[in-house]
């Protein structure tokens, strides 16, 4: 594709669907290399260099770069002394603060590294994939110690958010965000040694889901019984909270809660064999059609449509197939795939909150945005960070977002944030913001122009073309 | 998957309301038909709750052997279930809604569920709220439909607590908001009128933005008259302040106030008690019977006119795991609350819990399709149409077997 055949609408509609928000840096880099070699070096993220501005937010937030089994066992030992040893009520009081202070800091940082990540990364697809990931495996920030690991689970989610499928899968059914989040930690067989002695038994909460939610989706041709045997399969996935046990680092599998019995999983039988037969179960589910075509589908709904074109979607899940499960391939294809490229889709995918939020920040440039209110916006438009209580994730859909609250809250906000919310001594542009936000509709036009001077970047802000990407 | 904390978390707009708003009624304080007095209150805990544990069959002998560790113990015994009717029993963490059972304004359906099992929760939850199992691609939810099919000759608005619209409402009815938990009539920027004027200028056209903005500033008009005359609830700004209390305060206001709200939809989650059952349960269970009792008493002048029901997505395994937890089941129960109801009694066909009997000899079946219940309380409280319930609830014929109505 050369840049003179595409249209200007095209190219917007292009780093709309590839980033978090057009940026005047961004539409400069379209103008020397050309869309397409954008397109390319998007999906190379590791070739990009990273932003500076990146860079100095994420020095700053200093429980990122601690390893999470360290932070783990910090919160173990303090958990520990406070069971174990003789305390007074004051002693107790100043290690539950220590409780908090570490898991509220490292909760938070977590979330502002996501947030900085968004906003300022120069691997905006890259970020945009992280955020489809992390919502498809989405996990808990405040279920257990979920909050301790969330920084590592994001970032494991990053190497592969372009990388392979199977890989993506396999990171996240061994991370401890995940066992604790859905249950697998307790995953024990009844009759096996560790389940008698700690009478616990099969809990089938993950193995629905890894099927449900993360591989087949509803309708991929599962039974109860396959349900109960990928439970059996992985009982004994769990994690060592200190470190000392498996891969030293937080999982851990535990052959004395292991069902040592064969199993019969979707067709296949599965011959006893401890944590293999969890590896084979994923490789079923990581290259099944059913998974194919389901996380096509909802590929093709986030980057192009609430109701995703069917051609598309069975053109992706042969790419799928094909590649197993390239996801650079996959948005290759997709992304140059005439459906994409069609301009009835322009601007037709309602912002979720998050997407509509960062886009602001982007699009008026704010200098170093206020992380913490912006945290609070996210919160007060149902939609906060790392805080999606089920494991279905958050919808990416105009019906699951636009109603008469919401736009009085979106309205409200651009106000606020048009006024200084985000950063007091942020004078908005109104030439930079009209520039990133390219034609706006004559009715749009008209009303700005109309208004007072000090209403205009609000009303652009809260503004149809704002809300969509 | 845990949905627990929501109930108390102010912060994660947990509970979802549907207030329809007649303005003309409002405005003509006129309230005629029948139809326009009666007031149904749908609410859903998300996450599937353990009814066996809410109406406790303490002499179902099969009960105390399947649950060894979680069993709600006989009513004699130390917290133990209050008794209902020598079978069943309440969980005694629901004590706060005895009055109203014995005043006979609260009544179970027992073994209640949907006829397509379904142990996902989201496509259970699709159903139930859909309002047609089996079925996926219904657009609507049916409390949408049940919208359409009120009288014409009200301009009915719809109104949401909460940010996200729940399937249940979705549809072609335009739904208002209100924001849930504390603080719903605080200020915000598109209250002043230069504000107000210049997005509504911005958002003056027929298309979805513009409707939906339209929308929300009108209803935030009528529900700011009723809701910002004094503080309404006793637990606002209490530390530990639950949000469903301080959101049935409200909805009961709307409904008795001005605003002549005729529907409600809430939402509570928290309810998926795979591991540790007991002690979830003893959390939430407190803040839900408070808040329905809230709920009544705020409602009171009008709850002769008023039906709540109480209804989740499905059961939880007859037998607990081995995580002292329950997991997905399918038969579950129903509550209905209301000056209407024939209280005082647990309905329903109970199948036992005979192994034999057991659904894929592990859950509790279903003998009574949720929407007979819905069904026959859109008839009969709400005057409904047979004509419009085929619409509301398409291919679903009432076997009118169960009379819960005065």
């Amino acid at each position: 594709m050369a840049t003179s055949k595409l249209t200007q609408s095209q190219e917007r509609h292009i780093l709309e669907r590839l980033s978090f928000g057009v940026t005047s840096s961004q539409l400069e880099q379209v103008k020397v290399q050309g869309i397409e070699a954008y397109i390319q070096s998007q999906l190379s993220p590791q070739l990009i260099s990273e932003s500076p501005i990146l860079d100095n937010y994420l020095a700053q937030f200093s429980s990122i770069h601690q390893e999470p089994i360290e932070l783990q066992k910090k919160d173990y030992l303090y958990r520990k002394k406070l069971r174990t040893s003789q305390l007074s009520t004051k002693e107790q009081k100043k290690i539950r603060q220590k409780i908090r202070n570490l898991n509220v800091q490292v909760r938070d940082e977590a979330m502002d590294a996501h947030l900085t990540r968004a906003i300022y990364s120069n691997r905006q697809l890259q970020e945009v994939m992280v955020d489809f990931w992390f919502n498809h495996f989405n996990v808990y920030a405040n279920k257990g110690a979920v909050r301790i690991w969330l920084r590592d689970y994001e970032s494991k989610i990053r190497t592969h958010a372009l990388g392979n499928f199977r890989d993506l899968l396999g990171v996240t059914a061994k991370h401890p965000a995940m066992l604790i989040y859905l249950d697998n930690k307790k995953n024990t067989d009844p009759n096996s040694p560790g389940g008698k002695a700690n009478q616990i038994g099969l809990n089938e909460n993950y193995a629905r889901e890894l099927m449900e939610l993360h591989t087949l989706g509803i309708d991929g041709g599962y039974s109860q019984d396959d349900v109960i045997a990928l439970a059996r399969i992985l009982t004994g996935w769990g994690v060592d909270h200190q470190g000392k046990k498996g891969d030293k680092k937080g999982f851990f599998f535990n052959k004395n809660r292991h069902d040592q019995q064969d199993k019969l999983f979707l067709g296949h039988t599965i011959s006893a064999n401890g944590i293999q037969e969890g590896e084979k179960a994923l490789d079923i589910l990581a290259s099944h059609s059913a998974t194919a075509h389901f996380i096509s589908s909802k590929l093709a709904q986030y980057f192009v449509a609430d109701q995703p074109p069917t051609r598309l979607v069975n053109q992706l899940a042969e790419e799928f197939i094909t590649s197993q499960g390239n996801i650079r391939q996959l948005m290759d294809v997709l992304i140059h795939s005439p459906e994409f490229n069609q301009p009835e889709y322009y601007q037709q995918k309602f912002k979720t909150p998050y997407q509509y939020l960062v886009s602001l920040v982007r699009m008026a440039g704010i200098e170093q945005p206020n992380l913490k209110r912006m945290r609070g916006m996210l919160t007060q438009l149902s939609m906060p960070i790392h805080l999606c209580l089920a494991p279905t994730g958050y919808d990416y859909t105009q019906s699951a977002w636009l109603n008469p609250q919401a736009m009085l809250q979106r309205t409200s906000l651009a106000t606020a944030i048009a006024n200084g919310a985000l950063n007091r001594d942020y004078g908005i542009k109104q030439k930079q913001l009209q520039n990133n936000f390219g034609s706006l509709s004559p009715h749009t036009k008209q009303v700005i122009a109309k208004s007072p001077v000090k209403l205009r970047a609000a009303l652009m802000m809260g503004s149809p073309e704002a809300m969509y990407r | 998957m845990k949905r627990r904390k929501l109930i108390q978390t102010a912060g994660l707009a947990t509970a979802g309301m549907l207030l329809p708003v007649g303005y003309n009624s409002w405005v003509a304080q006129s309230a005629n038909s029948k139809s326009d007095r009666q007031r149904l209150i749908v609410i859903l805990l998300r996450g599937g709750v353990d009814g066996l544990n809410i109406v406790v069959p303490h002499q179902d002998r099969e009960y105390y052997e399947a649950r060894p560790t979680i069993a709600v113990p006989y009513p004699q015994e130390k917290n133990g279930a209050i008794d209902l009717d020598g079978f069943f029993g309440l969980n005694p963490k629901l004590k706060d809604l005895m009055p109203l059972w014995k005043q006979k304004q609260l009544a179970f359906i027992h073994s209640c569920g949907s006829p397509v099992a379904e142990r996902s929760h989201f496509q259970a939850q699709d159903y139930w709220e859909n309002g047609t199992p089996g079925v996926n691609k219904t657009r609507s939810g049916w409390m949408n439909r049940l919208l359409a099919e009120l009288p014409e000759d009200r301009l009915t608005q719809a109104l949401n607590v909460g940010v996200t619209t729940p399937y249940i409402l979705r549809g072609k009815m335009a739904i208002a908001s209100l924001k849930p938990g504390i603080n719903s009539t605080a200020p915000i920027p598109t209250d002043r009128p230069h504000v107000n004027q210049a997005f509504s200028r911005l958002y003056s056209g027929t298309d979805v933005l513009s409707k939906a903005y339209q929308d929300g500033t009108k209803a935030r008009e009528i529900i700011l008259a009723d809701l910002s005359q004094e503080m309404v609830s006793a637990s606002r700004g209490a530390k530990n302040a639950k949000v469903f209390i301080d959101d049935a305060t409200e909805v009961a206001r709307l409904m008795v106030g001005n605003a002549k709200t005729q529907l409600a939809f809430m939402e509570i989650g928290g309810w998926d008690t795979h591991i540790n059952q007991a002690s979830t349960l003893n959390r939430l269970l407190p803040g839900l019977g408070q808040g329905l009792a809230t709920l009544a008493k705020g409602l009171e002048p009008i709850f002769a006119d008023t039906v709540i029901v109480v209804m989740s997505e499905f059961g939880r395994t007859v037998k607990e795991n081995g995580n002292q937890g329950t997991d997905h089941g399918y038969g579950n129960a129903m509550w209905l609350l209301g000056g209407a109801i024939r209280g005082g009694k647990v309905y329903g066909e109970w199948p036992s819990l005979d192994q034999s009997v057991l659904y894929e000899n592990r859950d509790l079946p279903v003998t009574t399709d949720f929407r007979e219940i819905l069904s026959q309380t859109l008839q009969k409280h709400l005057a409904i149409s047979q004509d419009s319930l085929s619409r509301i609830f398409p291919s679903y014929k009432s076997s009118n077997k169960i009379d819960f109505f005065v």
